[in-house]
Parts: C-alpha cells; structure tokens; sequence
C-alpha cells in the first residue's frame, strides 16, 4: 500500500477531540448540558442555546443511510482508484447526522433507510476515519 | 422606502470566453446596459459588484479590477459576495443604495471567469461549498450534494431519473433558442439518460456548465426611472435568507429551507402568491434542483415537481414557465453573473422583448438563486406595473 494520498481532516481545537475519538475508535459527540442538543461537527459553542458547557458522549455507532451518491467520477486524484464510491449522510441512533463513505457492499446495493454500523478505517498513524457498512 | 426599477439590462455572451478577460466580459456586460437604457457611465452614482470566487479568476481584488477597467473612479463601487447566489445578492445591494436614497441610478454588475482553471480544479474549489473541514477526507464533491437531494427526493417522491432528464430536455430547448447561452443546443431524453454517470443518479445532462460570463442591470429611483424608460420594471419583493452550512444539519433534503424562506418573504412584500407568478427563472444548478424549487416556490404540492415537468407546466406555454432562457443548464453558470442574468431575462419577459421565447402577457416574474448546497438563497418578485 502506498503513501495515503487522500485529503486528511484539518484539526484544530473545535475537532481535536472528535478525531482523537476517532483514533481510538469511539465515536465521541458533544451534547450540550444545558439544553441537551447533541451536536456534529464539535463546535465551541452550541448553536442552539449559545452555552459553552458541554459533555462528550460515545455513540454506538449505529444507524441508517438517509440519502446517499454513488460517485463516478473522482475531482481529487486520491479518490480514482476507488470509483465507484459511496458517499452518504448517515443518521446516528443518537441523532447527529454525517457525511461518511459506505463500504462492505456493491455501491448499488446502498438503499436509504439501509441500516448501517460503524467501521474503522485507519488511514495513517494519526487519524482514523469513521465509515458505515450494512448491518442487520 | 422608494420603489426601485430596472431601467437597463446589459447580457454578455456566456460560454467559454478564452478571447476575454474579467475586465472585458464586465465591460462587454456594462456597455450594453448603458446602451439599453441611453444613459452615460457619467450620470450612475454608484455600482455593485457580485464576483464569487478569487479562485477562479486568481486575482485578488477582482471589483476593483472592473471599476478600474471601466473607468467608474472616484465613484463607489461594493464587492458582494453569495456563493452561486452572488448575483442576486448584488441586486438586493443595488435596491438597498436606491430604495433607501443614497443613490438615484446604481449600476449592478455579476462577473466570473471560471474557465482560467482546469474544471478538475473549479469543481475542486466549488465542492469546498460543503464543509471541507469535516466532509472532504470523505471524497465530496459539489454534484454528489445534489445527489444526495436526488436520491433522498427519489425514496421520498418517487421521482425518477426521467423526470430529471425532462428538465434538462426543456432548458437545452430554450437555450438553443438564446443566443446568449453557452450551449445552444438541444438535447434529446435518450442521449441526456444515456449521459455518463458523475455522481449517481445524476448524470452529466443533469448539471449545469462552467462557464465564463458577465451581466449587468441598471436600477433607478422612481423619479429617475420615469426620465429614461418607456419600459421600467419595477422590483416588487425581495426575500434572502440562509441555512445551516453542513447538509447533515438540515431538517430534510428533498427540500432547501432557505429558497422557502426567501419565497415567504418576497411573496409577502409583493402582496403575490405562487399562481400570481407569469414567469420565472429558478436555480437549476443540477436538474433535481428545478424540481425541488418548483416544490420549495409553491408552483406544485411538495412531491409533485417530477409530475409537473412531465407534464410540461414549465415551458412557455404551461401553466408556470421556468427557465424558459435555458437556465443554468444550458445558458450557463457564471456564478456572480447568474441572479444578475436571471434578472435580465425577467425583464425582458415583461417588456415583451423575450422573442420566440416570449410568454404571452407577462406581468410577474420571479427569480430564485441559491448559494451552495441551500446555505443562502434569494427570491426576487418583478412587476411590468
């Protein structure tokens, strides 16, 4: 395998913490303690009550594909050899939604509503990305 | 508040204009606006200016390039800026410099040169329209958000890839007959479904073009207006507003919140509602965007966009024609030029002077431009009285 040649996630101290969740394959999401809004991305603030008290809670990473786009072609060259792709915006149990890739089933069998899970894909010593595969 | 009107409309050839600079496409887009309305460069107070992107034409400044190219100095000129909606935001500036009395005749000018970049790179810079922070490790681009909208508008609608294909058939028609339009041609159902696949299920007869192009519209106080146009299209509502920048954070996306917003609002304050509407040009950035902008502006229930293509209720003779210059499908997408040339095509629609492509008695028409993936969008309301 050679070097990753794919667009890495750009950290700063609103992502430190997701990423480095990431890592250690946990998916981590804040949710605000005084209104109770869980949030993605991780933000400094909440974007619905404006506090900056917040926990981090692990999701368990389950949930299902809301729409989907099977790409055909590739506009960043890390991005070839893997057409067709899938990316999704996938809804978590815990209620964030994301973008993400669908991997472990042939792009035309991604349905929305497809029940997904998480899977790790360890893109290089510092990051890993969370991606979703069918599940039952 | 003054009544504000277009009293000049100036439209550049769109395409790739490899002949021209920046500076040459918006000289080209203000000469033949001056022209239009009989007025001299001498007597305008002041200008507008919609550029979306620096990247494109890689120049910093890019405003001050064209009022320096036109020789508008020492006269105001202000940068506007709106993603795909840029245009549009540029005319909302210009009515706020006449409406509120600072100035009596505002130039409003929309410019992009997107073709000085390989379209691997434009598309690159335009899928930063998403949030590259967080969705880029993840391989998306601008056409697999409005995949996303696509395939989520398919499992909630049942709308089909047909259905999409229809749109891009109706506005490469009436783009073949505007000889302003990048690609003035007509495509068939076959070929726009047999098309290659980019992001599925939209294919490459499903998304508009990268194109070069300016245009520019004239706007005057009522006074004003009365002195130089037969004609005065008057604006009669105007409605912006935004959303969130991340799709993953929108209630729904069969729908794009912003564009109803904006409509609410600019239906409000032209005292109209949808059925009022003659004619209108909507934001066909990828063919499932017209359908879900017929739902979003109330020209059909929520759902029923696909249906209303298919029976054709959007060409001229319809019940609601839209994109009837070809769109951005087929006339083209300069960023800063398209609310701009949205705008122009609107009053030419109510002047009577829209030719083969003319809709029989226009009185009121609308414009609706969205930025990015729905992040803003605006709605404009015109009026022949």
């Amino acid at each position: 395998m050679g070097e990753y040649n794919k667009p890495l996630p750009n950290v700063n101290d609103d992502s430190n913490e997701f990423w480095a969740g990431c890592k250690e394959h946990q998916l981590r999401f804040q949710k605000c303690k005084v209104c109770g809004h869980v949030r993605w991305p991780a933000s400094i603030l909440c974007p619905m009550c404006h506090s900056k008290e917040t926990k981090w809670i692990v999701s368990e990473g389950k949930g299902r594909v809301y729409s989907f786009a099977v790409y055909h072609v590739a506009y960043h060259p890390g991005f070839e050899n893997d057409l067709p792709y899938v990316v999704a915006d996938v809804e978590l149990e815990e209620g964030p939604r994301l973008v993400t890739n669908i991997v472990g089933c042939r792009p035309d069998d991604v349905k929305c509503e497809m029940p997904v899970e998480v899977v790790w894909d360890d893109v290089t010593e510092k990051f890993s990305l969370p991606k979703f595969k069918p599940c039952c | 508040m003054k009544r504000v009107a277009i009293v000049g409309i100036g439209h550049g050839k769109f395409g790739v204009r490899s002949d021209a600079s920046l500076r040459e496409l918006t000289f080209e887009a203000v000469k033949a606006c001056l022209d239009d309305a009989g007025v001299s460069l001498k007597e305008v107070d002041s200008m507008v200016t919609g550029i979306a992107g620096d990247e494109f034409s890689l120049a910093l400044q890019p405003s001050a390039q064209v009022h320096d190219y036109i020789g508008f100095y020492p006269k105001p000129n202000f940068r506007v800026e709106g993603a795909c909606a840029t245009g549009s935001m540029a005319l909302r500036t210009g009515w706020m410099n006449v409406a509120s009395g600072l100035a009596d005749l505002v130039l409003v000018v929309g410019v992009e040169k997107m073709t000085e970049v390989p379209t691997s790179v434009a598309t690159e810079i335009m899928g930063r329209g998403g949030d590259s922070m967080w969705e880029y490790p993840f391989g998306t681009t601008f056409p697999g958000y409005y995949a996303m909208m696509a395939n989520a508008h398919m499992a909630e609608y049942g709308t089909t890839e047909e259905q999409m294909a229809m749109v891009a058939v109706k506005n490469h028609y009436y783009g073949h007959l505007n000889p302003f339009a990048h690609m003035q041609k007509e495509v068939t159902l076959e070929k726009a479904l047999t098309s290659f696949t980019v992001a599925h299920p939209l294919k490459l007869f499903d998304c508009s073009l990268i194109t070069d192009g300016a245009a520019a519209v004239l706007l005057a106080s009522e006074e004003r207006a009365k002195t130089i146009s037969t004609k005065p299209v008057w604006i009669a509502g105007l409605g912006l507003a935004t959303d969130t920048m991340r799709i993953t954070e929108r209630e729904s996306l069969t729908s794009i919140a912003a564009s109803r917003e904006a409509a609410r609002i600019a239906y409000q304050m032209a005292g109209v509602g949808p059925a009022d509407i003659d004619v209108a040009t909507v934001h066909d950035c990828f063919t499932i965007a017209e359908i879900v902008a017929y739902e979003d502006l109330g020209f059909c229930e929520k759902g029923e966009g696909g249906k209303l293509i298919e029976a054709k209720e959007t060409y001229v003779d319809g019940r609601t024609p839209v994109n009837v210059d070809g769109g951005l499908k087929s006339k083209g997408h300069p960023l800063g030029a398209t609310g701009v040339s949205m705008a122009i095509e609107i009053t030419k629609q109510l002047r009577g002077e829209a030719g083969q492509r003319q809709v029989k008695d226009a009185e009121i028409g609308l414009t609706h431009n969205v930025g990015g993936t729905g992040q803003v969008a605006a709605v404009h309301i015109f009026r022949r009285e």
